[in-house]
């Protein structure tokens, strides 16, 4: 299985340490620090996931897969993948 | 018919053996009281003990494929009961007095092989936490012993003891630890409960779990709709899927892919089963001569059933630290199952939300070696609405309540466990 860094191209998986889902958030209270930590959806179709490039750039990635077939559709930057998401959450609520 | 040398001597004489099905091809009945999702050790181990230590056999084992066709298919056949946490060593120790007997019981063979399952180990800490995990199992009875360098070169000599970078000091080994034929444990299990009168319907895969307002549930199913008042899921890797269609949208499980290796053929060599302290690497040899080994699940998110060659390359790193000797032998066949990682590496026996609805999950990669335990305490959950005493702990609500039961202390992360 091969990633696509935004800084180092495409690289084998064993370059990378996983983390797991990106899709859940911080939460702001106490009361949903369970979910946070624990619950998880784990769908057998697309995911979102946190990947480090721990033997390259050393950065945080997001990695939008399928964890059935293992086809990658899409790589960014943790942090623009967040930014994204919270532009897409402003304008939902707008 | 019962299996014996009588029978098999009868069979043997005859122009062409008449063996007859082991368990019937049942079709689906419109309703039952007990419906076990999922065909695969622990749902048949589970619909054989509802029948047979609580006498319910209006049951019925929905199998998506062909029973024996997943993680009872493609484990590595290790059955033991060393662990660590008091929450554990009583449930797996069950199993293990259950696979003790599990041939008489069910007068099938499978090729239950107690050939001792030792942990190497190569430093005085690591020594030390082998000596802290053993001494727990003798506080729970268990005989376990402490072997020194030389011991373990009595037993074993075929592995590197010169290894400059990973020196053998010594092992843990549990002697009435070793190997079960896994196919078989699934027709075994199968063949008794279907002679006790429970239906196992294959290629029956469950699309929808409806709870009614009266009380039990309506399954909606690839061979039509059946009614239950009870509904069991025992379908580890896929949990968060079928949990899903009850209502049930997340769990503290990850599906995570684990692969195992068999080599050709060889004569035989590796005696016990082996595991090697300075890496995830794990070996024994079948009795048809292939070794079977593994090591770490491929550590991402995964329902392929197939994983990547990074963990080849690291599992047969392993084996060629501990035992060089075998680096040219030929591995003929590599697989992958889906194991459902749970947030602290322990199974969750327990009912699941809706009255009537129970989860058998969380199995993480050690599913195998519990079956018979997993059977016994699902059914037993099943039919009383109260966990098994050695199944207590296996709460889905320990997370919350920060009981987790964490042998190996990584905390909240799935694919560290």
């Amino acid at each position: 299985m091969r990633l696509t860094c935004p800084y180092c191209g495409p690289r084998g998986s064993e370059e990378f340490s996983y983390y797991g889902d990106a899709s859940v958030t911080r939460p702001q209270h106490e009361t949903d620090w369970y979910d946070y930590v624990y619950l998880r959806e784990n769908p057998n179709g697309k995911l979102h996931e946190l990947w480090w490039h721990a033997s390259g750039c050393r950065s945080w990635l997001v990695v939008t897969r399928n964890v059935t077939s293992h086809e990658i559709t899409g790589v960014a930057l943790a942090r623009d993948h967040r930014l994204a998401h919270a532009a897409r959450q402003a304008g939902a609520s707008q | 018919m019962k299996y014996s040398v009588f029978e098999l001597v009868k069979q043997a004489v005859r122009k062409a053996p008449v063996w007859p099905r082991a368990w019937r091809a049942a079709s689906p009945k419109k309703q039952y009281e007990i419906i076990v999702v999922g065909g695969g050790g622990h749902g048949l181990a589970t619909a054989y003990f509802l029948a047979r230590r609580h006498g319910r056999n209006n049951v019925a084992v929905l199998e998506k494929g062909w029973i024996g066709g997943g993680n009872v298919g493609r484990n590595t056949t290790i059955v033991r009961s060393n662990y660590m946490l008091d929450g554990n060593i009583p449930f797996y120790e069950h199993a293990l007095k259950l696979w003790e007997t599990m041939e008489q019981d069910l007068n099938y063979n499978t090729m239950v092989s107690q050939r001792g399952v030792l942990n190497l180990y190569h430093s005085d800490a690591q020594r030390d936490a082998y000596a802290r995990r053993g001494n727990a199992m003798r506080l729970h009875g268990i005989d376990v012993e402490l072997l020194s360098a030389d011991q373990v070169r009595t037993m074993v000599p075929a592995i590197d003891y010169e290894n400059a970078r990973f020196p053998i000091r010594g092992g843990l080994l549990q002697r009435r630890g070793g190997t079960v034929r896994h196919d078989a444990v699934a027709w075994g299990y199968a063949r008794a409960a279907d002679t006790l009168g429970v239906d196992i319907i294959e290629n029956c895969e469950v699309r929808g779990i409806q709870e009614l307002a009266a009380g039990g549930f309506t399954v909606e199913t690839s061979r039509g709709t059946i009614a239950a008042d009870k509904v069991g899921l025992s379908v580890a890797g896929n949990t968060s899927r079928v949990a899903a269609l009850a209502g049930i949208d997340r769990l503290p499980i990850e599906s995570h892919v684990l692969q195992a290796f068999v080599t050709e053929g060889i004569k035989p060599l590796v005696h016990n089963v082996i595991t090697f302290g300075a890496g995830h690497f794990y070996i024994s040899q079948s009795d048809k001569g292939g070794l079977v080994f593994g090591g770490d699940i491929d550590g991402y998110n995964s329902y392929a059933q197939r994983g990547n060659l990074p963990v080849v390359e690291d599992v047969c790193e392993g084996g060629m630290a501990m035992m060089p000797g075998i680096g040219r032998v030929r591995i003929v066949r590599s697989w992958g199952g889906v194991c459902d990682m749970s947030m602290d590496g322990s199974p969750i026996i327990d009912k699941l939300g809706a009255p009537g609805l129970y989860l058998n999950g969380g199995w993480s990669y050690g599913g195998f070696k519990a079956t018979p335990a997993a059977g016994d305490c699902f059914a037993h959950l099943m039919a009383r609405d109260t966990s098994h005493d050695v199944a207590r702990n296996y709460t889905l609500s320990r997370f919350a309540a920060g009981r987790v039961i964490d042998e190996k202390g990584q905390g909240a992360q799935p694919n560290l466990h």
